[in-house]
């Protein structure tokens, strides 16, 4: 079985994001740029299942610039088999980053496909959904555990009533939650060896996918800041401010 | 004109308050009507709370047995058959609307509009990406259905009592798989008010230390009548279950308090908890960035300061 990865390139999750003051953008020149937090766990993953041998080949899609070639070398380094880029310079929005992960399981038939449940840049938690209901397949969003058996996955889902588990018939989606696992380190030996292991290389422009983004973003503003309160010196003083505003 | 059709969440028959703060959007959107879905095995006792929101125009019910359980691959066909002549289709943005909704869209060929914080004009909408730490305004294509999700802590549930909306019963007739199947819901059974609709809400973190420690934690929420939530790293810790985590992936939360103790107050705690009415810290590092966003704040060690508190509560 192959496994098809969703491996965005975002901003590090320890930045602290600026918008820019004519609302026109966030600041990203220079800011340190990592994988998407949720996307090395979906990586960790499949290299479990591979190294449990329910998998032969993994496989990171990055879609984005012509510099993404470092990002998806980490994703190698860490233990993928191959990466596939979908070069565009624009920013692709959910539903087009479906199709365009649809076009490629055409060509490469996955028994498994697994992104991250959401890209910490857009925040948006779509993509995954989406691919699903475009192939008509199952969907096992925000998941803590997998388990892959006799052709189907069983998936144990965080929500927020508790933890769901559902089956899920393979081929299938997969979103992933954070505590699905801890992904591994990346050694020195293994760059090295990533250097030789292939990036196949597509244009956005030959999938045939249409780019039609329906959302348009026209302002970016900072948040509303909560203004700093006061220091209170002891519990009593505590309560008696909470219960003079009718809180306790 | 807009019309919009709002998707009920439920559980165990009850209609989930989202619903009706997803039906507050739908208001603001001031369109000239707002009917609400109901998809469930059996529909009527969760159709009549919601024929009772004010603003609601009609509900309309799909019963199966196929939607005992939210399954988004099961109740997404269903949904965009049901979309058909509307505008706008709204579901909260709870784990439910963020399973479905996406699905939905794709189906209607459709970008969505994730957490709506404020509807600007009947295609304008404004939302948070980066954790937060920006808030952006999108244009949606009139051309087009918009496919929302409601940030439930942005809004308050519209009122109910007054309404008595008219139940329909909706024939939809859509070829539903059978490739996904529900096996089984854990949940933690809790006498404690729910995180998400709590007025007040304590939360533990890492510095609560560990599992037995998090029960100074229960018994004082329970004193001041509160849900309690954590952070993240303390339910990695394995100190309480996933559904108790409050932040940029586990609950946005709204409550009139919020109470974080043990937490730093790293930006992903912070996000889920920017709505709070008051917001008290207790951590006995001074300069911990919680400090920086409660109305109150109290350096000192938890153990100690939590006995004093309940002392002073009286
Ligand atoms: C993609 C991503 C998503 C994330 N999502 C979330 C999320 O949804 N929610 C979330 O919470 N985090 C989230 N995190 C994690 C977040 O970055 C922090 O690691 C986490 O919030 C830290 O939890 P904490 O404050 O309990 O622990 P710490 O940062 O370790 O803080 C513990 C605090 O306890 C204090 N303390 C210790 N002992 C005592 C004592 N005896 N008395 C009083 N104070 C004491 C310490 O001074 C310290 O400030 C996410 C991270 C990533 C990368
Ligand atoms: N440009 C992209 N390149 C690679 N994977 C992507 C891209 N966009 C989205 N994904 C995948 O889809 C997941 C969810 O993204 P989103 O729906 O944008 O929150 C991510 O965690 C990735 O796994």
């Amino acid at each position: 079985m192959k496994i098809l990865i969703g491996y965005k390139r975002v901003v590090d999750y320890n930045v602290r994001i600026q918008v820019k003051p004519d609302g026109s953008g966030v600041v990203t020149d220079g800011v340190k740029l990592s994988a998407n937090p949720f996307d090395d766990i979906a990586l960790e993953e499949a290299l479990r299942l591979r190294e449990k041998g329910v998998a032969e080949e993994v496989i990171v899609v990055g879609i984005g610039p012509a510099d993404l070639t470092a990002h998806l070398r980490n994703g190698l380094a860490m233990g993928a088999n191959r990466a596939i880029h979908v070069v565009t310079a624009d920013a692709v929005q959910p539903l087009t980053a479906a199709r365009v992960f649809l076009k490629l399981i055409e060509k490469e038939q996955p028994g498994l496909v697994i992104l991250g449940k959401q890209a910490i840049d857009d925040d948006a938690n779509q993509t995954g959904q989406m691919l699903a209901a475009l192939w008509d397949r199952p969907q096992a969003t925000f998941a803590s555990k997998v388990e892959i058996a006799d052709g189907k996955a069983t998936v144990t889902r965080e929500v927020d009533a508790g933890l769901e588990v559902i089956e899920a018939e393979l081929p299938a989606v997969i979103t992933t939650d954070l505590r699905l696992n801890e992904p591994r380190f990346i050694k020195l030996p293994d760059i090295m060896k990533a250097k030789s292991k292939p990036i196949d290389t597509i244009e956005f422009g030959s999938l045939g996918v249409e780019a039609n983004d329906h959302l348009k973003t026209t302002h970016y503003a900072a948040p509303a800041k909560r203004s700093k309160g006061v220091m209170v010196k002891d519990a009593a003083e505590l309560v008696a401010a909470l219960k003079q505003k009718g809180l306790l | 004109m807009s019309k919009i059709l709002v998707i009920a969440e439920h559980l165990g028959g009850k209609l989930n308050s989202s619903t009706a703060r997803a039906v507050s959007a739908a208001v603001a959107v001031k369109g000239e009507a707002i009917d609400v879905l109901v998809l469930a095995d059996s529909v009527d006792a969760i159709a009549s709370e919601a024929a009772k929101i004010d603003g609601v125009s009609r509900v309309l019910t799909v019963a199966r047995p196929e939607n005992a359980h939210p399954l988004a691959a099961v109740l997404a066909p269903q949904i965009a058959k049901a979309a058909a002549g509307y505008s706008h289709v709204f579901v909260p943005s709870t784990t439910f609307g963020k399973d479905v909704a996406p699905r939905v869209a794709a189906l209607l060929g459709v970008a969505q509009v994730s957490d709506v914080m404020s509807v600007e004009g009947p295609h304008t909408f404004k939302r948070p990406i980066y954790a937060g730490n920006a808030i952006i305004t999108v244009e949606a294509d009139p051309a087009h259905t918009v496919v929302a999700t409601i940030r439930s802590a942005s809004w308050s549930a519209a009122a109910t009592g007054a309404n008595n909306a008219p139940i329909e019963t909706l024939a939809i007739d859509a070829a539903l798989p059978t490739h996904t199947r529900f096996v089984e819901l854990k949940q933690g059974a809790s006498d404690r008010p729910d995180l998400q609709s709590a007025s007040k809400v304590v939360s533990g973190g890492r510095g609560v230390g560990s599992k037995e420690n998090f029960d100074i934690i229960f018994k004082f929420a329970d004193k001041i009548g509160a849900a309690v939530g954590a952070s993240r790293a303390a339910v990695d810790a394995g100190y309480v279950p996933s559904d108790l985590q409050v932040g940029q992936t586990g609950k946005i939360i709204a409550p009139e308090l919020y109470m974080a103790i043990g937490i730093s107050g790293a930006i992903q705690h912070l996000t889920g908890i920017k709505d709070a009415g008051t917001i008290v810290a207790i951590n006995k590092d001074g300069e911990a960035p919680i400090f920086e966003v409660a109305d109150f704040g109290l350096v000192g060690d938890l153990f100690k300061l939590i006995p004093e508190l309940e002392r002073a509560i009286g």
